[in-house]
């Protein structure tokens, strides 16, 4: 076998960086063995429930527990009052805000925790919510943020009042959370007065909810004898919570354990801190066993963690050619009742301010203003990264008005304004760096894949016919991977992630992270990346995750950050262990460390064929025969703090027809280009973008959370909330280009994200464009089928024949 | 509340147990009896993560009282694989890719089987249809699509 031959056969042996390898994690789960947190049974273990609010503003006048507590089985109800001793009865949200635990004189929103009850099972603890009596007094309720500042708006947060230093910025009125601006707002305003052509829309981003297939829960379990706390819980954030449970009781953080079992999908639902939580680690301290708190699909979609809800206004400033001069965005944005968006700490808006996209704009500035409503808290990042999906809307949008308004094809309004490949890396006029990027080429590849030319000509044809056809695009950069320390901490934790790699003597691996995975196939994807640094199968290696007391210190995972922060610390601790392995071979061989080189699996001495050790053989020798004055043993951790985000981006088209009878829209096509940088499994990749393409399906197609004038969630079951089924689900085409990340090890950028932040502009784009000969320049989501119908019915398009 | 004695074949075996008359069957199998892979996630028949099969029916087991199981034949995931390794669905959603989260998969996997029973030779949008009671937030249902087809050329074959 000649060398080449040889040395590609090593490589397919390996399974690393490329390699659509099969998943580790799915033999457990296809035989119904996954352990999920509801899967979890202890002795002794009770259920807690919760008492909740019928009302979205009211005074609690009285709790009378009493009926309940005669029921047998119930061992405990608990209020605020029994957790203002502990001083439980609020906790800090990560928005530099506080949340009552259970509701405190008031209640603030409609399904908010008043009570819990803990009972022998959850059917008695079902039971007793019921005999739970509270009697409330109903206040004005506040629904519509764009009164939220108005004189006379009933004040919400009546623990707030007269405190005008908000966490962000000064506070303007009691139903005011911050103002936050970013860019330049006088140069960008010169900009508008003398510009040729100026464009404003005004767009909503609904409310909608991650809901993943599991709810949230946990199992806390108190050890009295020794102190010590373990809570398995659906998080995408264990250490994080462990530091903030530590924090809100006092336990040292040694002597509490988070665990996070396998976990039924996060997308943003499972970053948060919920009161479930914290009621059971008070219930099992109290009552010292354990106690389960599992929410129900109307608990989940009501209670914890919406995400989105922010009133956009996108004005661009151009020349007659198109050319983008500047960019102004402004923001009203409703965080509900307490303020617990998850966002890195200096941020009140996440990174809104990618909002100038992929275009080379000159000058920018954007205002958002928070405020409270009585709604459920949460304002988390719906399966992207941190409000990056409401930035790509609002410039994806405001570029598709602006080519309407100059009549240019809204594919080549984009060419004339993207960063230009010889610009990279660019950095835009709100202060990111965007790493690489070619945004030229990845256009030209889908228009051509599609053969936009001939659809545009089907369209117009169409049209003729009185027919609806529509053509979105959306040309979208990402920022993901939080992120840098200096600008990026959660609580003051800076957001670095970690990995720890133990080389056995027998050669096989045993590897931990700080992310957690919740679907994306981490055992499967970091054993790659540890395979092609180290020369070892990736079958041969072991990872883990999501236990504190074992995995390395990490800010989980959320905001496509696994790659590019604990895939590049996985990269660097394998990178140490290789350079001492590099050392142990030169001592082994009797050469200098400089003779030796590196070839998949093993390090040979430049120029002498045959003289070679492999990393297995230097496993070995790390454990009895290391060079005079090296420790043994052949292990590393890495703590990587990324010097810049990762940019991923995307170019998507999406061809739909519009039913004038029913307004239904059906895409007959989408084509989806992903620029990930490095892909470490193709299959895997593809999996994360139908899933992400899917779920954006559902935000632009049907997902919403109304409310009514008296603060009701109109809609929190999975009969009325949106959650699209193997029939109205698009078929997917998916393809790429490769630009890797120039600062990231593996040049790897993140991927999962991407298809649902891009999709949703997309969908919107398709639907506005079948209208966009009738001077339609936007639509509200969602595009179900009632709201295309009445803009159709709107435009008199359903009497014609 | 008193008690009742059903029982019922599951998996092949026949299994007792003492349940109230309100207790749902899901909740029989996961918390009486101890197999954890048929899942709850709505308690509203929506999203099919509870999806058993009853009597060579696919059916919600969060809306089946348990005690409306009494004598039947009953097969969940912990079911499906036998002494000759993993059922052909099984082996079919790992090679296409067919789960990622792992929480519908039990429902999905109980149900292609019976699906393929009913339809052994599907088309694509007859699998659609015929597996559209089952939810998913991570795939986007097109590798599943694959993993039926897949699944019912094995059994075609076998």
């Amino acid at each position: 076998m000649d060398n080449t031959a040889d040395m590609q056969e090593r490589e397919d042996a390996i399974k690393g960086i490329g390699c659509s390898r099969k998943r580790k994690e799915d033999a457990r789960f296809v035989q119904g063995t996954g352990r999920y947190v509801d899967d979890l049974k202890f002795p002794g273990m009770l259920f807690a429930d919760m008492v909740r609010s019928p009302y979205a503003h009211a005074r609690i006048k009285s709790i009378n527990k009493e009926k309940a507590l005669a029921l047998p089985g119930v061992h405990a109800v608990l209020t605020a009052d029994d957790l203002k001793p502990l001083n439980l009865h609020w906790m800090p949200t990560l928005a530099g805000d506080v949340q009552a635990v259970l509701a405190d004189e008031k209640v603030h929103f409609q399904y908010q925790e008043v009570a819990v009850v803990i009972a022998d099972d959850r059917y008695i603890a079902a039971d007793a919510i019921e005999l739970v009596e509270v009697e409330y007094e109903e206040l004005d309720v506040l629904v519509d943020p764009h009164k939220a500042m108005a004189d006379g708006a009933p004040v919400l947060r009546e623990d707030l009042v007269g405190k005008m230093d908000g966490a962000h910025s000064k506070r303007v009125h009691d139903n005011h959370i911050f103002n936050w601006q970013a860019g330049e707002k006088e140069a960008t305003d010169r900009v508008f007065e003398q510009a040729e052509i100026t464009v404003k829309q005004d767009m909503y981003y609904p409310r909608v909810h991650p809901c993943p297939m599991e709810t949230c829960g946990c199992v806390a379990s108190f050890d009295k004898i020794n102190e010590h706390l373990t809570v398995h819980l659906t998080s995408q954030a264990p250490h994080v919570v462990r530091t903030v449970v530590s924090m809100l009781s006092g336990i040292p953080e040694s002597k509490i354990r988070i665990v996070s079992p396998d976990i039924g999908g996060g997308f943003g639902n499972k970053v948060g801190i919920y009161p479930g939580y914290v009621v059971s680690i008070v219930a099992s301290i109290v009552l010292g066993v354990p106690v389960k708190w599992v929410e129900d699909r109307m608990e989940n979609i009501s209670t914890t963690a919406f995400a989105r809800d922010y009133h956009m206004t996108g004005e661009l400033a151009a020349d007659s050619e198109g050319r983008i001069k500047a960019l102004r965005v402004n923001v009203l944005a409703d965080h509900g009742a307490f303020d617990a968006c998850a966002d890195p700490s200096k941020f009140p808006a996440g990174l809104m301010h990618i909002c100038t996209g992929s275009y080379d704009v000159p000058v920018a500035h954007l205002n958002v203003d928070g405020v409270y409503t009585n709604k459920a808290p949460g304002g988390v990042a719906y399966r992207c990264s941190f409000r990056v999906t409401e930035a790509v809307y609002v410039i994806e949008r405001t570029i598709d008005v602006l080519a309407q308004k100059l009549g240019i094809d809204k594919a080549e309004i984009r060419r004339r304004n993207f960063v230009k490949v010889e610009q990279f890396p660019y950095k835009t006029c709100m202060g990111w760096e965007l790493d690489s990027g070619d945004y030229h080429t990845a256009l030209e590849k889908v228009l051509t894949a599609v053969d936009y030319d001939a659809l545009r000509k089907e369209q117009e044809e169409k049209r003729a016919q009185g027919e609806l056809m529509g053509i979105g695009l959306c040309t979208f950069t990402e920022i993901v991977g939080a992120g840098p320390s200096r600008n990026c901490d959660i609580l003051g934790v800076g957001m670095f992630d970690s990995a720890e790699i133990r080389v056995h003597p027998t050669g096989s691996v045993m590897a931990r992270m700080g992310t957690i995975t919740q679907g994306q196939g981490h055992q499967t994807t970091y054993a790659q990346i540890i395979a092609s640094e180290l020369g070892i199968s990736s079958d041969e290696i072991s990872i883990e995750e999501g236990d504190t007391d074992t995995a390395p210190y990490g800010l989980g995972t959320y905001g496509s950050r696994s790659t590019p922060v604990g895939g590049a610390a996985t990269a660097v601790a394998a990178r140490k262990i290789r350079a001492k392995a590099q050392k142990i071979a030169a001592h082994l061989l009797e050469v200098s460390e400089n003779d030796l080189e590196w070839e998949v699996d093993r390090f040979k001495v430049k120029g002498v064929p045959g003289q070679e050790k492999t990393m297995k053989e230097v496993a070995w020798a790390a454990y009895n025969n290391v060079p005079e004055g090296m420790e043994p043993g052949l292990e590393a951790v890495d703590y990587y703090d990324p010097p810049n985000f990762t940019y991923p981006f995307g170019i998507y088209l999406c061809v739909l027809d519009i039913d004038k009878a029913t307004g239904e829209a059906d895409v007959r096509r989408f084509y989806a280009l992903d620029d990930c940088g490095t892909r470490i499994n193709p299959m895997i990749i593809e999996g994360q973008i139908h899933g992400g393409l899917t779920e954006g399906y559902a935000v632009a197609m049907g997902q919403e959370m109304p409310f009514d004038e008296q603060g009701n969630l109109m809609g929190n079951t999975l009969m009325d909330y949106f959650v699209p089924t193997f029939v109205e689900t698009p078929h997917w085409e998916t393809d790429y280009t490769v630009t890797p990340s120039p600062h990231h090890p593996l040049g790897a950028k993140g991927v999962a994200e991407s298809p649902h932040v891009g999709s949703i502009p997309c969908f919107t784009s398709a639907v506005v464009d079948a209208f966009a000969h009738l001077d339609v320049t936007h639509m509200d989501m969602p595009h179900s089928a009632y709201r295309v119908w009445q803009q159709v019915h709107e435009l008199g398009l359903d009497k014609s024949a | 509340m008193a008690k009742q004695h059903v029982s019922f074949n599951l998996n092949g075996k026949k299994v007792d147990a003492l349940v109230e008359p309100r207790d749902l069957l899901v909740h029989t199998i996961r918390e009486t009896l101890n197999l954890t892979g048929t899942h709850i996630g709505c308690e509203s028949s929506h999203c099919g993560a509870c999806t058993v099969d009853l009597d060579g029916k696919s059916v919600k087991s969060c809306t089946v009282l348990a005690v409306q199981a009494e004598g039947s034949e009953l097969k969940t995931v912990e079911g499906l694989a036998d002494a000759d390794g993993l059922h052909a669905v099984q082996q079919a959603f790992i090679q296409e890719h067919g789960l990622q989260c792992g929480f519908c998969t039990p429902g999905m996997l109980i149900r292609a089987y019976r699906f393929l029973q009913e339809n052994p030779n599907p088309t694509e949008e007859e699998i659609r249809w015929g597996m559209s009671g089952n939810l998913c937030r991570c795939t986007g249902y097109q590798n599943i699509v694959k993993a039926v087809q897949t699944a019912a050329q094995t059994l075609q074959q076998a």
